[in-house]
């Protein structure tokens, strides 16, 4: 059956001949509660309507009725596999309301989690994407690598997903020397480690027919669907939030943004690989360039009370650009929050670049956008 | 042989029963236990010595478990697939030569009976798909039919050219006419055919295909599929699909032992050949393994194609090939 056929049957000129298969919200390939309703002729997919909400949770109305520091925590919530970016949107928002400024310390360390964050996160898509495609040893040797950067998180925050480790004008407590000296160890154990993974996994022929060609996501739906992250650069867009508008101190540093222009699986599948060493190197740098100095800014208010207004702030989370809009009437909860999700809209994109490939195909196409579902609920 | 001939039958029966039950039990065992050397961990340690005894464990809760037919199925033909599966895979064995006179059947058609009952499982697990009344489950009866289409012409090409190599269906004639040392091995016999390797890996690659192993598990697929055909089996219904699955590559394993490697020929002329026989399929079984945990699942057309466009015309070409070495030497 050619696409022509396909369209023809989608857009009631054909005979309908489909059944509709509920993928979810308990199956292995979402990661998690999203369904998503595909009509099928065969194994050909004529429409797939994702539909999210099972996870919801309310989280920018439980924004308006909690304080501004009883809302940190969630933010670790919403992503959970990024947590530390999604913390430094909202404790960024709300320091550019409020007008603190952060000491130069705690900005370098808040990148250098950041990005051992961001390697995490794509270390779990890497595994997670590979089970997705049907190879199970790439997830165990994912997780390994993530272990490290786990217990050094540990290490800091105490705690190994949630973080809640930044804090309004700094960080919850300095970072001591296992950590620095840890983290030094693992930047020079994970670049071979990458290496690993290119000669094993990425080069492996089956992968590559799998995700050559499949799921082509153009720059104009990217556009559309305000796709970001790794899904506009693999479109051949150098979109990133770190360069566009730069934040925090991230443009004290050197590092390039992959771009690959095809716009297949495979072009996100490379964008994130190359992602990781372009972390290692930021997270190099910086771990050289720390200054002393204290970690928190001095006299923060204990009752926060942002002068009224609107206040956004933006960071580049792992799965794209992530951005806080707090609406403050100056009282000691916000008023509104706005979260700007990247796997909501990166989601947007499946239902029309899904239509008329193969379900195996489009599952590699799920994956390669790297859906967190409580990203997409929240 | 001192027995009479019904209790001789009788004696390879429940050997060979019993031969299927242990190797489903074990073979999963190594299975884990080798998935997890592969994935840096050390598999099942819990149930007895080095987890010897998780494969009894699990086969006792297996048994223990309620039979559900899930509502709207067909109830016969969903009982039925399980023993679909498995007996043909017992009848094969009956034909194998596991020593020189350790074969519970001598058939001179013995390999026109195995690719017979071989292509029967197939059979089953479009039953067990299609009476599940699971949409899941009609979608990976679907690829079934058609991979098994797709690859048992590569491998019945590959059988043919064996068969005028060897110029006969008798599975014990075939392994004495490799006797000696290894070079005498179908699989290094180049002077009758020089692609002879290639040859046993399109078989090898069609036997994997076959018995739905990863990277060609289309039927399971359990990323995309949930686990095709079995997803609405439970308890021993299941049990006995994941035995045969076992059973079956024990099979292709010891089809591929006797038509290329020697059979239970030593290559160095000591030790019983009923121990040259288990070490060489148990090596295969071990690849079979390894190569599961290795690599990614194709794409269900790429699959396809690699048995129209590719393996087919080289069966094709080795089998001309070898009908006119036979002709002109």
């Amino acid at each position: 059956m050619t696409t022509e056929e396909i369209m023809a049957v989608a857009q009631g000129k054909a005979p309908n001949e489909t059944f509709v298969l509920n993928l979810g919200p308990q199956h292995p390939a979402t990661h998690g509660v999203l369904r998503v309703k595909l009509t099928m002729d065969g194994e050909y997919i004529t429409r797939a309507e994702p539909v999210p909400g099972y996870i919801h949770r309310m989280q920018e109305k439980m924004g308006e009725n909690r304080t501004w520091a009883q809302y940190l925590p969630n933010t670790s919530r919403i992503d959970y596999l990024s947590a530390m970016a999604y913390t430094h949107g909202y404790v960024g928002a709300v320091e550019r309301a409020a007008g603190i400024q952060v000491p130069p310390r705690a900005e370098y360390v808040r990148v250098i989690t950041s990005e051992l964050n961001r390697i995490s996160s794509h270390l779990v898509w890497f595994g997670a994407f590979l089970l997705d495609l049907g190879g199970f040893t790439p997830l165990l040797y994912a997780f390994d690598d993530r272990e490290k950067i786990l217990d050094l998180l540990e290490g800091i925050t105490g705690s190994r997903l949630t973080y809640s480790y930044y804090r309004f004008g700094g960080l919850y407590n300095d970072v001591d020397e296992d950590f620095l000296g840890g983290t030094r160890e693992f930047v020079a154990q994970m670049r071979p480690r990458l290496g690993m993974y290119r000669t094993l996994v990425t080069e492996n022929i089956i992968l590559r027919k799998r995700l050559e060609g499949i799921g082509v996501i153009t720059p104009e739906q990217c556009r559309k669907y305000g796709a970001t992250g790794p899904v506009i650069r693999g479109s051949g867009i150098a979109y990133d939030v770190r360069k566009v508008e730069p934040y925090s101190v991230y443009a004290d540093f050197e590092f390039d943004i992959p771009v690959f222009p095809e716009g297949d699986s495979m072009a996100r599948y490379l964008v994130r690989m190359e992602e990781m060493g372009q972390s290692l190197r930021i997270i190099e740098q910086a771990l050289a360039k720390l200054p002393d100095g204290p970690v928190m800014a001095e006299k923060v208010p204990r009752v926060l009370k942002p002068p009224a207004g609107d206040y956004c702030y933006a960071v580049e989370a792992a799965r794209g650009r992530f951005a806080v809009l707090v609406v403050s009437d100056n009282k000691e909860m916000a008023y509104r929050i706005k979260l700007r999700t990247p796997s909501f809209s990166n989601l947007s994109l499946f239902e029309e670049v899904s239509q008329g490939m193969m379900l195996p195909d489009a599952l590699a196409l799920m994956g390669s956008l790297d859906l967190v579902i409580p990203d997409i609920d929240r | 042989m001192s027995l009479p001939e019904p209790f001789r039958l009788l004696a390879y029966l429940l050997g060979i029963m019993a031969f299927v039950g242990l190797n489903a039990a074990y073979l999963v065992w190594v299975e884990r236990k080798g998935a997890g050397r592969f994935q840096r961990r050390p598999g099942p340690t819990e149930v007895g010595y080095a987890g010897l005894l998780q494969p009894i464990a699990d086969a006792v809760k297996l048994l223990t478990k309620q039979v559900i037919v899930p509502p709207g199925a067909d109830a016969t033909l969903f009982r039925l697939a399980p023993v679909v599966v498995l007996a043909p895979a017992l009848m094969c064995l009956a034909i194998i030569p596991f020593g020189p006179h350790l074969v519970a059947r001598e058939i001179n058609v013995g390999l026109l009976l195995l690719f017979a009952f071989g292509s029967i499982n197939v059979m089953a697990i479009m039953i067990g798909g299609w009476a599940s009344r699971n949409k899941y489950a009609i979608i990976s009866a679907a690829r079934v039919v058609s991979q098994d289409v797709a690859y048992e012409i590569p491998m019945l090409l590959v059988v043919i050219t064996m068969l005028m190599v060897t110029g006969t269906m008798d599975l014990n004639q075939i392994v004495r006419q490799q006797a000696g040392a290894f070079w005498n091995w179908n699989l290094f016999k180049l002077a009758a055919n020089p692609l002879m390797p290639v040859t046993f890996v399109i078989f090898y690659i069609c036997m994997l295909a076959e018995t739905n192993r990863a990277p060609f598990d289309m039927a399971e697929a359990e990323s995309e599929l949930v686990a095709g055909a079995f997803t609405e089996y439970a308890g021993m219904g299941f049990g006995v699909f994941f035995m045969a699955e076992y059973a079956n590559i024990v099979v292709g394993c010891a089809v591929a032992t006797v038509l290329f490697l020697g059979g239970w020929q030593s290559p160095i002329g000591i030790l019983p050949g009923a121990f040259w026989f288990l070490l060489k399929l148990y090596a295969l079984v071990f690849s079979v393994v390894w190569v599961r945990w290795t690599f990614p699942r194709t794409q269900f057309y790429g699959l396809l194609n690699l048995s129209w466009k590719i393996l087919i015309p080289i069966a094709l070409f080795t089998l001309i090939l070898s009908s006119v070495m036979l002709k002109l030497f």
